[in-house]
């Protein structure tokens, strides 16, 4: 299946042109990115580093968690709300960019691992999952989003 | 000597230029820029948030801030490292950048606003540590810290953008004497 009749399409919509045409839409749109990256990363890394027992490790991984998961949703929104605005703008080089499938790959899997098996081990026990268990839930999960991040930014070296 | 004289003088070392054009260190340093703010913002935007008592309004003040605070401190030293690295690449460039002078003075800013937190906020914790809401004194230095790093990242990223640059002239008066421009007749 060949996805660049997509692509170019997404190229051409009036959003993505909009975009291309402004001076400063993409570069804001970015910049908001970058935000939602921020606060995306910390409310993961608070629960990844909590599994690997470091940071906050006195409490236990469902507190954590739950306070700190509306926070994550709330980055992956606003991520998820710039990231096809900027997609769109430059859909075609995007096709073309080794990076971005990297990303996308990435993004995919991370999120299937999030919203399955990583949500299955905080929510075992009422407080904590075995520590061996957690360890390598973290690592999958930080490993991923370091995937995503790489890539993420070497889209815009290609 | 002046800063501009100082910058110029270093844009054309020999490392400077040689970071500048090689392709791969600069993107790798770049990208550690970019991870760094991952864990750097993200230590301090949850602990902001703490500090609002907008999240893990369980855990005491006191314990996310002796347990998260060598972390935020790791990522602020690659912050500053690798920014300095960035920086040094582009000297000039990034001195007379408007967006760059504005970090910088929103840095400052958020220096000032921990070294007011910790010697005015935090001697008192004791008294509201494990409060779900602090007072509104510490409210106030969380909510000012957000959004000064908000407005960091935020110059952070629009320093890659030639807009206000010297060499894009004419620029309005008080872009020029921002960036310490100083056009020829014929820019102007």
């Amino acid at each position: 299946m060949d996805l660049l009749p997509f692509f170019q399409w997404c190229y051409q919509t009036p959003v993505g042109e909009a975009i291309r045409n402004s001076t400063w839409l993409f570069p804001v749109i970015e910049a908001f990115h970058l935000l939602g990256l921020g606060l995306t990363a910390g409310a993961v890394l608070i629960v990844d580093m909590r599994l690997l027992g470091v940071g906050l490790s006195k409490q236990p991984v469902a507190q954590i968690w739950s306070s700190t998961r509306p926070w994550f949703l709330g980055g992956l929104t606003l991520m998820f709300t710039s990231g096809p605005l900027l997609f769109l703008s430059e859909s075609i080089k995007c096709y073309y960019s080794f990076a971005f499938w990297v990303k996308m790959t990435a993004l995919f899997l991370v999120l299937l691992f999030t919203f399955t098996v990583r949500r299955r081990v905080m929510q075992m026990h009422l407080t904590s999952p075995p520590p061996q268990l957690g360890r390598i839930t973290a690592l999958i999960s930080l490993g991923l989003w370091f995937g995503v991040a790489w890539g993420g930014r070497w889209i815009g070296f290609s | 000597m002046s800063f501009l004289a100082f910058f110029e003088q270093l844009a054309e070392s020999s490392w400077s230029v040689a970071l500048l054009e090689s392709e791969i260190a600069y993107s790798l340093i770049e990208s550690f820029h970019v991870w760094s703010l991952c864990l750097f913002f993200g230590m301090t935007v949850m602990f902001d948030l703490r500090l609002l008592g907008w999240t893990m309004r369980g855990v005491p003040v006191s314990e996310v801030i002796r347990r998260l605070q060598p972390w935020t401190i790791a990522g602020f030293v690659m912050m500053v490292i690798s920014g300095t690295l960035l920086f040094y690449a582009i000297p000039l460039r990034s001195y007379q950048n408007i967006f760059f002078r504005g970090k910088m003075l929103l840095l400052v800013l958020a220096g000032l606003n921990v070294l007011i937190f910790h010697s005015r906020v935090f001697p008192g914790i004791a008294t509201w540590d494990a409060d779900a809401a602090p007072p509104r004194t510490a409210r106030i230095a969380g909510a000012l810290s957000l959004l000064l790093w908000i407005g960091i990242v935020f110059s952070g990223r629009m320093i890659a953008y030639n807009w206000f640059d010297c060499d894009r002239q004419p620029q309005p008066a008080i872009i020029n004497f921002l960036t310490s421009c100083a056009p020829t007749e014929s820019e102007q």
